[in-house]
Order: C-alpha cells, then sequence, then structure tokens
C-alpha cells in the first residue's frame, strides 16, 4: 500500500440506492468542495427507475481543472446499496477505500487485503437517533457526508453554511441536518485516523464560476431570450429543461401590476403538438420553444420539415441520450446529429448549436431566438444528458443589458403602408431572408397563407418547376447566410508544430483538456478546434487541411459529425479519424487519448527492408 | 392558364358597420370540385364575418391537410392562413393563439384530419378550451387520394369503390361534447339558414366551439348508399330548433311565433334565439346532448343545429392566467429579467 498524501486530486464515488434521498447530500458534498475553492465536478449515473434500483453519484477533485469523467478505479467508494455492493468493493483502487454501514457485520469473502475499510453503524445509529422512519433513512446519506468531512479534512464550517443555504426557508430542518452532520463527523474522528491519504486544502481556484446543470442554463437563457410560448412533452433527460422555465418565469414573468402570466405553458399530449405549438407561436411572433430527445426528435420531423419549409422561427433544445429507440434513457450520448441536421423528409438542413457548458448552455439558448427570428427556420440546440443534468463548474451566466433582441424581418404597419408590391417568399435583399408579416398587423396588406406545399414569391400555392426550384435555391442561399451567422469554431493552437489537430463538439470539450494534457505527455502534441455550430463556417476547413492527422472526437458509434464533416465540406473521410465513446457514460480523457495512441500508432511509418 | 376572381362589386352590395361588403371577405378562386359542400362553408363563413363586421386581418386561418382544409384559402384575402400538416392544425393553432389571443381563430378541418390522424389532437385541444372556432367538414371520405372511407362513415355504408365500412364510426360532435367543449353544434352545409347564424354564434362565443358540418363530396360520395350524399342528407335531416342570431346592438323586435324559444346571451352581449322544434330540447344538458345524437342516430336521422353551449365557460387564457397584452406584443423590458437579477441567480449556484 502507498503512503504518500494525495491533495485535491481524486475520486469520490456514492453507491446509492434510487429514491432514498441520497442526491442533495451528495450534492452537498460536492458543492462543499467548490467553496473551499477546489475545482470538482459531479456525475449522476442513474437508472430509469424512481425507486430501489442502484445510483452512483461520482464526485472528482482536480485541482488542475481536469473535471471530465475520469475512469478507472476509485479511490474512496461510499457503498450504501446492497445491491450493488460486490460490485463497488471491485471498483476501490488498491490501497482505496471503502466507507460502508457496518450495522451487519461484512462476510469474510467481501474483505480484501488491498483496500482499506472504513464501516460505520449508520443505520444503527439512525435507528438510535430518529423514531420517524424517512428520518432515518434521509440521515443516512448526511452522515456520510459528516464522516467525509472528517476524512477528507472538508471545513465542517462550510458544510454548515451549506445546509442552512440550502434549507432557507425551512428553517426546522438546519438544525436536525447540522446534527446529523456532526454525528458522522464524530463517529470517524473518534474510530478512524484521519485525514485519509486523500484529503481536500482550500485553494482559490474557482474565480466567479458557479456549479449548475446545463437543462438550468438552457430554461434560464430561454427566459432571458424573451420566450413566451411553450409547447412541451415530458422526457428525460429534457424535463427539467422546461421545468427550470417555468420556475424562473413564476419568479420573474409575472405582470406585477395585475398578477397575470407574461407567458404560457402547454403540457402537450406528445411531442408532435409540443412542436405544433411551438411552431404556431413562433408563426404568430411569439419566441416560442420546446425541448425533447431523441424518441421526440424522431416524432418532430414533419414538424421540423414544415418550419424549415414554410421558413417559421422555432427553438429545440435536444438533450440527447442513448439511442437508438429507448436505448438508454438516462445514458449520455451525441447520437442525434444526424437526425438532427437533415430532419425530415425532402432536402432539408437545419441549424445546430452545440453547447458545451451550462453557461454556453444558457447564452446559446438566448441567442438562438435571435437566429430563429433572424433566419425563420428551426434552430436545434444540441446537448446531451451530461451537460444537461450532471453539475458543472461553469463561468457564470452572462447578460449585456445593451443586447436588444434581433426580431428579423417583420414588416410593421408603418413599413406595410409604404411597402410595394409584398411577397412574402420575395428575396429582396439577395441574402435569401425574406420578409415576413404577422396575423392582425396590417387591414389590407401583407397577409398571406402560409403552407407547407410549394407556392411562388407570393406565397400563392404553385406547382411550377420554376417556382419549386427557385424558393429552394433561395432556402439554400439563406442557408449559405446563415453560415455567415453561426459562432465560429473556438481553435486553440499554440503548438504551432502540432501536426494533430483534435475535432470536437459539446460535453466532450469537459475531456478536453485534460486529453491534450495526456497526449502531450506521450509525446504528441495536438492542436484543438472546438465546432459551435452547424451549418460550418468557413474556418473549419482550413483547419483540417493543415493538420497531418485530424481526429473527430464523438460521443456516437458511427461518426456522426465526422459524416456532416465530410459531406458538407467534401473532405476526403480517410483525413478524418474517429474517436467514438458511445457506453452512455461521459466522456474520459483517458479513453480519448487511448484511441488516439492506438491510431497514431498504426501510422506510424514501416521500417523500410534494404 | 391561370385563374382569376372577377373584382367586379355590384354598387348596391349592402355594407356593413366597417364599410365593407361581403365581397371584402372573400378568398382566391376555389380549385374544389364544382358543387364540393366545402365551397358552401367558405360562403357562409364569408356572410357571417361579414355581417358580424369582423375586419378579416384580425382573423386568422387554421388548417391542416386535405379537400377541407385547401378551403381556408377561399375565404377571407385579407386574413394570415395557415395551412399546417396532416392533422395536425390543433396544437399549431394553440401555439398560434397562446402567443396572441386577439384575433379570432377559425379552423377548418376533415373528416381524416380530425377523425383519424388527428384525433389525439383534437381531443386535446377541445380539452384545453382553446377559444376558437374548429369546423370540420365531414363527409365521410377521403377526397385529395381518391375516395378511401373516413373514420365518420356510418358503419355498413359502402364508398363509390364497393368498400365496406367493418367498424363503428367516431361521431366527433359526441368527442367534442365528451372533451368539454363549450359551444357543439351539426349543421348541413346545403342549408345556408341554418349554418350562418351557427357560424356567427361560435365566433362570437367565448371558448371552443366546434361545428361538425355534414358537407357532401360530389365526385367520391354522392352515390346511392351514401349516408353523406346531398339526397340522404337532406331527406334525413332531423332539427332540434331553428338558430336565430341577435347582434349585440340590435334591439329584439323578432317576433316569436306560437311555441317554444329560448334566448341564450352570448359572451359579447348578442343572444342567440333558438325556436325549438322540439319540446324537450335542451342545449344546456351536455349529457341529454349525447343522448339525443345517438336516438336519432338510431333512426337514421343525423340531428342538426346547436346542440349545447355553455355561455359562462372559461377559455384557455383565462384558466392559464394570461396576461391581457398578447404575447407577441409584449416588450423585451418585460420579458427579459436583466443583468442584475442575473448576478443574483448566479449566487444561488456558488
Amino acid at each position: 500500500m502507498m503512503n504518500s498524501n494525495v491533495v485535491n486530486d481524486f475520486v469520490v464515488k456514492f453507491a446509492n440506492t434510487n429514491g432514498t434521498g441520497s442526491a442533495s447530500a451528495n450534492n452537498m458534498f460536492a458543492k462543499a468542495i467548490m467553496r473551499m475553492g477546489i475545482p470538482v465536478s459531479a456525475k449522476n449515473i442513474f437508472p430509469s427507475n424512481i425507486q430501489g434500483a442502484p445510483t452512483w453519484y461520482e464526485v472528482r477533485i482536480n485541482e488542475n481543472n481536469f473535471l471530465g469523467r475520469r475512469g478507472g478505479k476509485t479511490e474512496i467508494v461510499v457503498a450504501m446499496n446492497a445491491q450493488s455492493f460486490v460490485a463497488d468493493l471491485e471498483d476501490v483502487k488498491d490501497g482505496g477505500y471503502l466507507l460502508y454501514d457496518s450495522s451487519k457485520k461484512l462476510p469474510e469473502h467481501l474483505i480484501h487485503s488491498n483496500i482499506n475499510y472504513l464501516g460505520i453503524p449508520i443505520s444503527a445509529i439512525c435507528l438510535k437517533e430518529y423514531k420517524n422512519p424517512r428520518q432515518r433513512q434521509l440521515f443516512k446519506n448526511v452522515i456520510y457526508v459528516g464522516a467525509l468531512a472528517a476524512l477528507l479534512e472538508i471545513e465542517f464550517d462550510v458544510l454548515k453554511t451549506l445546509v442552512g443555504d440550502q434549507f432557507k426557508g425551512k428553517e426546522k430542518l438546519i438544525t436536525p441536518n447540522i446534527y446529523a452532520l456532526e454525528l458522522g463527523y464524530q463517529y470517524a474522528t473518534n474510530h478512524f485516523s484521519c485525514p485519509l491519504r486523500y484529503k481536500v486544502e482550500r485553494r482559490d481556484l474557482i474565480d466567479n464560476r458557479i456549479m449548475v446543470d446545463g437543462n438550468t442554463g438552457c430554461g434560464l437563457g430561454a427566459v432571458y431570450g424573451g420566450a413566451t410560448v411553450v409547447g412541451w412533452y415530458p422526457i428525460t433527460p429534457s424535463t427539467s429543461v422546461i421545468e427550470k422555465f417555468a420556475s424562473y418565469c413564476e419568479r420573474l414573468r409575472i405582470d406585477p401590476a395585475t398578477g397575470k402570466k407574461n407567458f404560457a405553458i402547454v403540457q402537450a399530449e406528445d411531442e408532435l403538438a409540443a412542436i405544433g405549438m411551438a411552431i404556431g407561436g413562433g408563426w404568430n411572433g411569439a419566441r416560442a420553444f420546446t425541448a425533447t430527445s431523441g424518441p421526440g426528435v424522431s416524432l418532430m420531423q414533419e414538424f421540423l420539415g414544415l418550419a424549415y419549409f414554410a421558413e417559421i422561427p422555432v427553438v429545440l433544445v435536444n438533450v440527447q441520450r442513448a439511442g437508438p429507440s429507448t436505448g438508454m434513457p438516462t445514458r449520455t450520448q451525441q447520437s442525434d446529429i444526424l437526425s438532427c441536421a437533415y430532419a425530415s423528409h425532402g432536402d432539408t438542413k437545419h441549424i445546430l448549436l452545440f453547447p458545451q457548458s451550462p453557461a454556453e448552455c444558457f447564452d446559446m439558448t438566448a441567442q438562438a431566438f435571435d437566429l430563429s427570428d433572424r433566419l425563420q427556420t428551426p434552430v436545434i440546440i444540441m446537448t446531451d444528458l451530461d451537460l444537461g443534468m450532471n453539475d458543472h463548474l461553469s463561468p457564470p451566466f452572462l447578460w449585456n443589458d445593451k443586447q436588444k433582441y434581433d426580431l428579423g424581418k417583420v414588416l410593421s404597419i408603418r413599413e406595410l403602408d409604404e411597402a410595394q408590391n409584398f411577397g412574402r417568399y420575395t428575396d429582396v435583399d439577395g441574402d435569401g431572408i425574406c420578409y415576413r408579416t404577422l396575423a392582425g398587423t396590417h387591414p389590407s396588406k401583407g397577409a398571406f397563407f402560409t403552407r407547407g406545399t410549394s407556392r411562388n414569391t407570393k406565397a400563392v400555392y404553385s406547382e411550377k418547376s420554376e417556382d419549386y426550384v427557385e424558393n429552394m435555391q433561395r432556402l439554400e442561399k439563406k442557408y449559405r447566410t446563415a453560415a455567415t451567422l453561426m459562432p465560429k469554431a473556438e481553435m486553440s493552437s499554440g503548438l504551432s508544430n502540432a501536426q494533430i489537430g483534435l475535432v470536437y463538439y459539446g460535453s466532450s470539450g469537459q475531456a478536453i483538456n485534460e486529453t491534450k494534457h495526456l497526449l502531450q505527455e506521450k509525446g504528441f502534441p495536438v492542436d484543438l478546434m472546438r465546432i459551435k455550430a452547424f451549418p460550418f463556417g468557413n474556418e473549419i476547413k482550413p483547419f483540417i487541411e493543415s493538420h497531418d492527422m485530424v481526429f473527430v472526437i464523438e460521443q456516437n458509434r458511427d461518426g456522426q459529425m465526422r459524416m456532416l464533416l465530410t459531406n458538407e465540406l467534401e473532405i476526403d473521410p480517410a483525413k478524418l479519424n474517429p474517436v467514438l465513446c458511445y457506453d452512455g457514460l461521459s466522456i474520459s480523457a483517458q479513453e480519448i487519448s487511448d484511441i488516439v495512441c492506438t491510431t497514431m500508432a498504426k501510422k506510424q511509418p514501416k521500417q523500410e527492408v534494404v | 392558364m391561370s385563374f382569376a376572381k372577377s373584382k367586379f362589386q355590384h354598387k348596391k352590395l349592402p355594407v356593413n358597420d366597417l364599410g365593407l361588403t361581403y365581397r371584402d371577405y372573400e378568398g382566391a378562386l376555389s380549385t374544389l370540385c364544382a358543387g364540393c359542400g366545402h365551397d358552401s362553408i367558405s360562403s357562409a363563413i364569408v356572410h357571417a364575418c361579414a355581417e358580424l363586421s369582423i375586419e378579416p386581418h384580425k382573423i386568422a386561418k387554421m388548417s391542416g391537410i386535405g379537400c377541407s382544409s385547401k378551403a381556408p384559402n377561399y375565404f377571407l384575402n385579407n386574413a394570415h392562413g395557415f395551412n399546417s400538416v396532416h392533422g395536425r392544425m390543433p396544437s399549431v393553432t394553440t401555439g398560434a393563439n397562446l402567443a396572441n389571443d386577439d384575433l379570432t381563430y377559425i379552423a377548418m378541418s376533415g373528416d381524416g384530419d380530425s377523425a383519424s390522424i388527428g384525433l389525439g389532437q383534437f381531443a386535446h385541444v377541445v380539452r384545453r378550451q382553446l377559444n376558437m372556432v374548429y369546423i370540420v367538414a365531414n363527409n365521410g371520405v377521403y377526397g385529395l387520394t381518391k375516395g378511401q372511407l373516413a373514420a365518420t362513415a356510418d358503419k355498413g355504408v359502402k364508398n363509390k369503390g364497393g368498400d365496406l365500412s367493418l367498424f363503428t364510426d367516431i361521431d366527433l360532435c359526441t368527442t367534442a361534447l365528451q372533451m368539454g367543449a363549450s359551444f357543439v353544434a351539426r349543421c348541413f352545409s346545403g342549408d345556408k339558414a341554418q349554418l350562418v347564424p351557427i357560424l356567427k354564434a361560435a365566433i362570437s362565443h367565448q371558448g371552443f366551439a366546434f361545428i361538425d358540418i355534414i358537407s357532401p363530396c360530389v365526385t367520391f360520395n354522392n352515390h346511392p348508399g351514401s349516408t353523406r350524399s346531398y339526397d340522404y342528407v337532406q331527406e334525413h335531416v332531423a332539427t332540434g330548433a331553428v338558430t336565430d342570431f341577435v347582434p349585440v346592438k340590435e334591439e329584439i323586435t323578432t317576433k316569436i311565433p306560437a311555441g317554444q324559444f329560448e334566448d341564450i346571451c352570448l359572451h359579447d352581449g348578442s343572444v342567440l334565439r333558438l325556436h325549438k322544434v322540439k319540446n324537450d330540447y335542451d342545449t344546456s344538458n351536455r349529457y341529454k346532448a349525447m343522448n339525443d345524437i345517438e336516438e336519432h342516430k338510431q333512426k337514421g336521422e343525423i340531428l342538426t343545429g346547436l346542440l349545447y353551449i355553455d355561455p359562462t365557460a372559461s377559455t384557455f387564457h383565462e384558466l392559464n392566467n394570461t396576461t391581457d397584452t398578447p404575447l407577441n406584443k409584449i416588450k423585451q423590458d418585460l420579458l427579459c429579467p436583466g443583468e442584475r437579477v442575473l448576478g443574483t441567480i448566479n449566487d444561488s449556484f456558488r
């Protein structure tokens, strides 16, 4: 066993049972680390189940800000679930620690010599201290957090303050929670040598960052972006996007004079209706959106095609999960890239935005409404379960009060008065974006019939080939205009001599700095390019062409972004090496680095035999 | 080849309160079959809106897919329209209505659009009590795909090609009553005298107004043996009451003939006067209305007229407590909480 101390660089994994109230205690643990100024990330690995199935909460503490999932075995496992106990025991690293409920004696065959056991009779303590069965269950979680505070040297005052914050307005709960923390803390202090080999030490490495999930970012971004109309259908992992939007609206969007709502949210009967409502709202000049995941996207295809062809603004947040079909509803993936980029039958192309942090979820959702109004077309924000539902250390949400909504080309009554020969689908400015009018604006000008059928520039139904082709070509032109309005890919080319380029997008960004570090250690300096949007800007192809070896990192089986790059930029597929991690768990730097190294090893030129 | 509608207007055409004639409420030239019942519906809508003096541009015409859904193009040229996708008009109308409830929403659907592919959306838009007029032009067949039986076709009838309807039909009035519609009527497209007052009442009604209009398909469902043909419907119509619509501004001076009548005051102060043909006719009893529909059906009759009305019903926006300003007109300063608030929100995540 190793004896050297490890400070601020280890993983603590909590193995719990779904529905036992462990989430808030585990979250308190992670947040306490953050409040001590130490970078931390938390991954909730939960089942598609309400109560009873195993669930894990993995907290990575790393002062280098390597905050993607680390993978590998774990330094400290808190094993509170009998069902998964054996597997959790196997997950402990050599020399690591297993904290468990020792109310019942562990059978001999579960005692391993290569790990340390921290037995705390948690159930027995709760049985003695609490009468209420629910409290006996809930405070188990708080007791182990208290014990960890002693074992890892988490500042107890930080935990106490957190409890106060967590139960603000429910003061009755503060004292018993602090008492439970103390029970755990005292037990650990009295029975174990504290701190362990692994411990935390206060730092000042958080800056102004916040700890929040991406779905909150999207929901709040929609509030700031001016969304007023929502149709939605519950689906994991996107449900909390709308729930957050609703809760912020209830706080921030009630007319103080009347007490009435400046928003309308309808829980629809299905995803078809959900996006139908959003499209109806967008057509009528409100900022409207919906949120869903893969199965919902499949159902929304026809409507996305209508919104593309009839040119109606609508925003869709797609929190991706593991497909196909029902797949793994509570696991993460980036596997809807192609189905969203080309959603619906016929020649359709949609705008995709790829946020990598909760702050970007906020920014890009707010920005999506401007883009959608400007371009009169659907905009899809491509997040995923990992980004959406896990807490991340993120830059703060930012808004500039000088920012004005871009409502795009909507003719006012005055402009219509002056307009000559209005045609809804006439490309007046040559950018492919036409002027639209809203119902009820003008008594005699600007009315038109919105349709999913072919029409001429005056919005009159037409089956003439030339009208159809002209319209389709204009839509293509509009798409080229869209490419100029998209957020540019982010380049990090610190190493001018790097021959390897890593291309990535979305939540894979969490693992990228560590990946770069690992590859650098192995003698592979790399340049980075993060794709932030589709359609692709002009900056993407030159990056790919300027590197000998390009890797496209993504969380799906088929290399969907690689296909999109190949298809849209006419890049030789051989130039793009896939790095595919799609097991449903958050992507890790180790996985990426291993694949890159393996590929590089195969590509080494063979020595010529003379 | 172009189809242009004559713009000629007779100088003596009557004008409404806005100074508009019924011609100002017309739409494009219909491309439906000559004699299609749907054109009679379009004409009735034109007259109803003109007589109500509604500004045409304050109306939104909504539809899905099918012959019936083409019809909004043939009335109210100065109103925006939305011909959406098959069976999905209710959700689009819901969103449009959420965005702006200052408009009058007149939606036109068909039996395929509402009773088959769109049955789910139909049921839910009724439940939500959206303030709209929902018209189904019901001919019992799919016209654009050439005569397949619709879900509203009576069990046991045959289509033009000889296919037998094997299953129980869906009665959309009964469905609307079950789902909580606050205005339900059934009409015959060939009876303009009945249709126009009911349309006017439906438009004036605050809440979900449903009108199932038997609208014969001259091309695919007008053959002997059809229960949706002109001849069959005319011979089997039963009417519970004759409806007059008295606008809010008019004094009620109509002489009431001997017999029973009932005045129903609508939300805007206008009056719906029912001259009862049947003594036990009762438009305030949802369950009796369902029963009456079924009783007539058992006798081979189609009960038409206003079947049910609740003039006090709440609309979606009232239930949702939405602000009086249409959501699409609220400015950024009221929608965006701003930097300072965001700073506080950020602090809650530290």
